[in-house]
């Protein structure tokens, strides 16, 4: 297995040593005696935004944003185990010149796994970070060969309400949708995922492929994928049809660009009981930023 | 026993005990890692939910007392609307503690730019005086002035529901629940609201009691 850390953070974008240390002398200072008396014990120093220690297996896999298996968070961890991912086949299509029905062993089959640490910021402000294990979504593009005049990504989640009790009801329009600028499904960092913390992927994560691209919030990562369609129009993606208003296409985290009803400067590390600030891309605004040079990213949300 | 005597040696102690009970488990689940993935939210569901919760069982005393005739209920609202306030303090607190570590320029951006979180300062800041006007002597030197300054509570009920409502992602069966509860108590109370308007049509809410 190659192991690779991807999306190291340049130094550039860490908060200040120097900033981060007055804050807390600041809430040490506020909260003085009070606050210290509130420490659980074993209490380890707070992270701090760039961190890319992982989040312990247990929150990763029991705190689950998946509404095909209900809106509370724990739900999916409940539910999902019955979810038959073997057999399982992916139809790829649309603007592509190898089209049809893949098993996901032959889609998945030529590429070594990779380990990718990466953060993964929620838009509802709170933020994980995750040993993920895939591939390149680039690397299965170029082997599909698109045509010229495909320009965006397409992926569908299974729609099966007997497998999936939270399609029964129409919180959301299913099946759910997600799409990708071509730019952006070729970026290096965009990942196919298989697995996490060495493990085949659980099915309250998505399995057995969903799409991960960290600099985006973690709706735009699609679970248990069943179509890959390649169009030359923008995909009409779920949650900007639930509320055009709050979740636009793009999604690139943002701190200076608020959702319309919460701010998201800061961001609560799942485990941590103090926020952190948010960093700009996800912290990936190194790599990913130029992908959107003279766009109006307030207007693009 | 009387029904006094089970007002006051049974509902008394259990509403001090759930009171309590709600901070105290919250803290000892703070320090044993026993508050889930994220105890923040936790803390915060739980004194948000149980605020509002107080505020729908403090607003059901009357109409319960009417219904049933048991007027010693109304020994229960001061103490179940005192632990509303209380437990609306605590949300409030892990709010300027967790949310925000104290920052008031942060928090007044926030109070500002953000309509959930104005309705729920909103709704802390209207029980303040209901409880600070909360003690025996304050209800005798506010006199009729001490009820209409708590009709305030009507207010902040709707104030936290929406708080609750405008603050979820999409499934807001939870909160519309909430809402249902809220225009239900104010429903029972319609009948009663009616008939002394029709008994008293020329005096206005706000002229002077004494004839002119």
């Amino acid at each position: 297995m190659l192991i690779r850390q991807g999306g190291d953070l340049p130094e550039s974008a860490i908060t200040p040593e120097s900033l981060y240390l007055n804050r807390r002398a600041f809430v040490a200072a506020a909260g003085g005696i009070a606050l210290g008396a509130l420490l659980p014990p074993g209490w380890s120093p707070p992270r701090r935004s760039g961190d890319l220690k992982p989040t312990p297996y247990k929150d990763v896999t029991t705190y689950n944003n998946y509404y095909e298996f209900g809106t509370d968070k724990g739900s999916p961890a409940k539910l999902a185990g019955a979810l038959r991912v073997s057999p399982w086949t992916v139809e790829v299509a649309g603007e592509v010149k190898r089209p049809g029905k893949y098993a996901i062993e032959d889609l998945v089959r030529p590429y070594p796994a990779q380990e990718r640490i990466y953060r993964h910021r929620c838009v509802e402000g709170w933020s994980m970070v995750v040993p993920w294990l895939g591939f390149p979504l680039g690397d299965l593009i170029k082997r599909l060969e698109p045509t010229s005049r495909a320009k965006y990504v397409e992926f569908t989640t299974l729609n099966d309400p007997a497998q999936m009790p939270g399609q029964r009801y129409d919180i959301l329009p299913w099946p759910y949708v997600e799409g990708l600028r071509m730019d952006e499904a070729m970026h290096p960092l965009t990942l196919m995922v298989t697995g996490l913390y060495g493990k085949p992927l659980p099915n309250q994560n998505g399995a057995p492929l969903r799409l991960v691209v960290p600099w985006k919030y973690g709706f735009k990562g699609g679970k248990a994928i069943v179509r890959i369609r390649f169009m030359e129009t923008q995909p009409d993606t779920t949650w900007n049809i639930a509320v055009p208003s709050e979740y636009g296409f793009y999604a690139n985290v943002n701190p200076q660009v608020d959702h319309p009803r919460w701010s998201q400067a800061r961001e609560r590390p799942i485990g941590e009981f103090f926020k952190q600030d948010t960093l700009m891309f996800n912290g990936y605004g190194d790599q990913v930023a130029k992908l959107y040079s003279g766009m109006d990213l307030r207007a693009n949300y | 026993m009387t029904r006094a005597q089970v007002v006051r040696r049974i509902v008394k102690p259990l509403i001090w005990a759930v009171g309590l009970g709600i901070p105290a488990w919250l803290t000892w689940g703070a320090f044993h890692d026993a508050l889930g993935t994220d105890p923040v939210e936790t803390i915060q569901r739980w004194t948000g939910k149980g605020a509002l919760i107080g505020l729908f069982l403090t607003l059901a005393i009357t109409p319960l007392r009417r219904a049933s005739g048991w007027n010693e209920l109304i020994r229960l609202r001061r103490l179940l609307g005192l632990f509303s306030f209380f437990l609306a303090s605590l949300h409030l607190a892990s709010y300027v503690v967790f949310d925000q570590s104290f920052s008031l320029t942060e928090i007044r951006k926030d109070v500002v730019e953000h309509p959930w979180v104005t309705a729920g300062f909103a709704a802390w800041l209207m029980l303040v005086p209901l409880a600070l006007t909360s003690t025996t002597a304050m209800v005798r030197r506010l006199g009729p002035r001490w009820k209409r300054l708590h009709q305030l509570v009507y207010l902040a009920a709707a104030a936290g529901v929406l708080h609750f409502l405008w603050q979820v992602k999409k499934d807001a069966r939870t909160p519309a629940l909430f809402g249902l509860v809220l225009v239900v108590l104010l429903a029972a109370r319609l009948p009663v609201w009616s008939r002394r308007a029709q008994r008293a049509p020329v005096r206005a809410l706000d002229s002077p009691r004494t004839p002119g």
